[in-house]
């Protein structure tokens, strides 16, 4: 019976300590994110950023994505409905963190859209057909390129634009930024320079709540 | 007296595999914590030795219930065979075996040093030690209440 409460006793320790544990990490983890980003705030949002929402917005959430991430596809539409919700009051930044193999690609063509003004279509398009150009987590180009047909986009100049020197730059930076701020999973999101810690989409539309009832 | 002393050796022996469990646990929640927690992706290596430690918290846990002294024939290979995987690891780590030679892709390399504590521990030292701790505490086990 003794031994019976021994081994319970320690099980349930491992468990409370295995959650305190992860508290704390988190905790520690959020205070150094800030603190990253109170060094530089350039790290959270750069001037040459995909922007979408009204200028005034007083809230702004930053979004690190990678187009091939399902979680990131899955959020786009919750994110789109709580600028809707909260209408002026939130806008939007993308930044390019492609964590899949060949990922990065795909986002040079963002950007080479984003040149000829079509780049949320071609953002959205890449979602609504995710599953035509990756095979088993890695990025197929050649089939991503096939699925942007009708969006009216002038795919000889895209093809020229995709290797532009200044989008590789962009990417790369984004790329170097994700990494200062710690954001090694995708989506990751800052509202007004806060990371989101628990990562969920409730705990999203709290931390926007929170901002919006701070800022207006 | 005899009844005495059948006790004793029950106790200790009972000590002897609930500490190999509380090992297993240790490493259990450990690498979850790295994994889930701390974010790092566990590599190959990483994998083939948690797949001989995690039964290990199941069996010990087992044999402890009540203590069953046939609980070492089943739990001293996994262990054996796990410190096998961690000494390769340790090696590949300290670059005792050329990265070339090991199994994982280039993404998730298995010698690329994630996590060092106080400087000088890493990962499969971790792994290393709780293996041959497991080993170690087995071995007495049998030497003692296996004839």
């Amino acid at each position: 019976m003794k031994r019976n409460m021994i081994v319970t006793a320690t099980a349930i320790l491992f468990i409370v300590l295995f959650f305190l544990a992860t508290a704390i990490y988190k905790k520690q983890s959020q205070s150094e994110q800030e603190n990253a980003s109170s060094i530089n705030p350039e790290y959270i949002q750069r001037d040459y950023s995909p922007t979408t929402g009204p200028a005034d917005a007083k809230v702004t959430i930053v979004e690190f994505f990678d187009p091939a991430c399902g979680t990131c596809s899955a959020f786009y539409p919750f994110v789109k409905k709580l600028m809707k919700d909260n209408p002026g009051k939130v806008k939007l930044v993308l930044r390019y963190l492609p964590l899949h193999q060949n990922s990065g690609v795909v986002v040079q063509y963002f950007e080479a859209a984003r040149l000829q003004g079509l780049f949320w279509q071609t953002l959205e398009r890449a979602y609504q057909t995710r599953d035509a150009w990756i095979d088993h987590h890695v990025v197929r180009p050649e089939k991503f390129w096939l699925q942007l047909d009708g969006l009216g986009l002038d795919m000889e100049k895209l093809n020229k634009d995709v290797q532009s020197a200044e989008i590789i730059r962009r990417v790369k930076q984004d790329i170097q930024d994700a990494q200062q701020l710690n954001v090694n999973k995708t989506p990751g999101f800052f509202v007004n320079g806060k990371p989101l810690v628990y990562f969920g989409a409730q705990q999203l539309q709290q931390l926007v709540e929170s901002e919006i009832a701070a800022n207006y | 007296m005899t009844q005495d002393k059948t006790k004793t050796t029950s106790q200790t022996g009972w000590g002897l595999i609930f500490t190999c469990w509380l090992i297993a646990m240790a490493a259990l929640f450990g690498s979850l914590f790295f994994s889930e927690v701390m974010g790092l992706k566990p590599c190959v290596l990483c994998w083939w030795q948690r797949i001989f430690i995690y039964p290990l918290a199941v069996l010990f846990l087992v044999g402890l219930f009540s203590l069953d002294r046939s609980v070492v024939r089943y739990t001293l290979p996994l262990a054996v065979i796990g410190l096998g995987f961690a000494i390769y690891h340790y090696l590949l780590y300290t670059g005792f075996i050329p990265e070339s030679l090991q199994p994982c892709d280039k993404e998730l390399s298995c010698a690329e040093i994630n996590l060092e504590l106080m400087g000088f521990v890493t990962i499969p030292m971790l792994s290393i030690f709780a293996y041959s701790g497991i080993i170690a505490l087995l071995l007495i086990f049998r030497k003692r209440f296996c004839p």
